[in-house]
């Protein structure tokens, strides 16, 4: 069938419809729509712990669905205890180095030391990790432990990386039992596809 | 109807907001939630919540180093 002046009309008269209404019917189901996130955790140290758990208990608390897929390093964020995560300031130049407690001079001095000092001498993360959970503590921050019961709390997914359960020697008995799946990059990718959020920490 | 008060001084982000969702759940649609917090960020973050949530920001207000919101629960 090709195009007759009736048709041209038509088309016409549809598409300056469309024009019109299409942006509020899609204001509408937008708003309709409960959002969703996705990330992607792949990180195991106590500073790289509170992206994917305070924004996803943040995201659960403005009510929408959100799913953390913990691979690699991440995976460690799902172990029972988590209360010794550490950070390392080796290799950190980003990671300010101030001591939580001393006058308020004192505590705004930021040590500048050298990483080959802070490769050799013992216990030098052990260190940090203490001065950092007392810097979190006394600025009100929350625990990763207290931010993880959140997320459960607040219904967010939690979901283990198969392939890094067994690249690493654990078993399911290792992790938290709030983690009712375990699962590989062919079943996270479909629900990241349908998110409006998707980040990779 | 009376307005339940919520301490969240000294905490600081996420947790004002977080515990402010947890507590709306243990109050009727209309009943007010105020909290209290110190934590500068949550003023906007507050703002965010309510406009996302759908419950209403009654007030937002400001006392010495003390931020107080008050939130209507909505449906």
């Amino acid at each position: 069938m090709g195009v007759t002046p009736d048709t041209a009309l038509l088309d016409d008269l549809i598409k300056r419809r469309l024009d019109e209404l299409l942006p509020q019917k899609l204001a509408e189901l937008r708003e309709k729509k409960t959002p969703a996130m996705t990330i992607i955790a792949t990180k195991g140290t106590l500073d790289w712990a509170y992206p994917p758990f305070i924004l996803a208990s943040t995201a659960a608390a403005l009510g929408w669905n959100v799913s953390v897929f913990f691979t690699f390093y991440g995976l460690i964020l799902l172990r029972k205890d988590i209360s010794d995560l550490k950070i390392s300031p080796l290799g950190n130049p980003g990671m300010p180095m101030k001591m939580p407690f001393g006058p308020d001079w004192f505590r705004s001095i930021n040590w500048n030391i050298p990483n080959a000092v802070q490769g050799i001498v013992p216990g030098f993360e052990s260190l940090a990790t203490a001065l950092m959970k007392q810097t979190i503590r006394s600025k009100g921050v929350a625990g990763v432990t207290e931010l993880r019961d959140l997320c459960v709390e607040g219904g967010v997914n939690l979901i283990g990386c198969q392939m890094t359960v067994d690249l690493f020697g654990f078993t399911h008995a290792d992790f938290i039992p709030e983690v009712k799946e375990y699962c590989g990059a062919a079943t996270f990718l479909p629900m990241a596809r349908d998110a409006d959020v998707s980040l990779f920490i | 109807m009376t307005t339940v008060v919520l301490d969240t001084k000294g905490l600081n982000c996420p947790l004002p907001i977080l515990k402010a969702k947890k507590a709306l759940l243990g109050i009727p649609a209309g009943g007010l939630l105020e909290i209290h917090a110190t934590d500068p960020g949550s003023v906007k973050d507050f703002e965010a919540f309510c406009r996302a949530t759908r419950n209403e920001l009654v007030t937002s207000s400001q006392d010495g180093n003390v931020f107080k919101f008050v939130i209507k629960r909505g449906n």
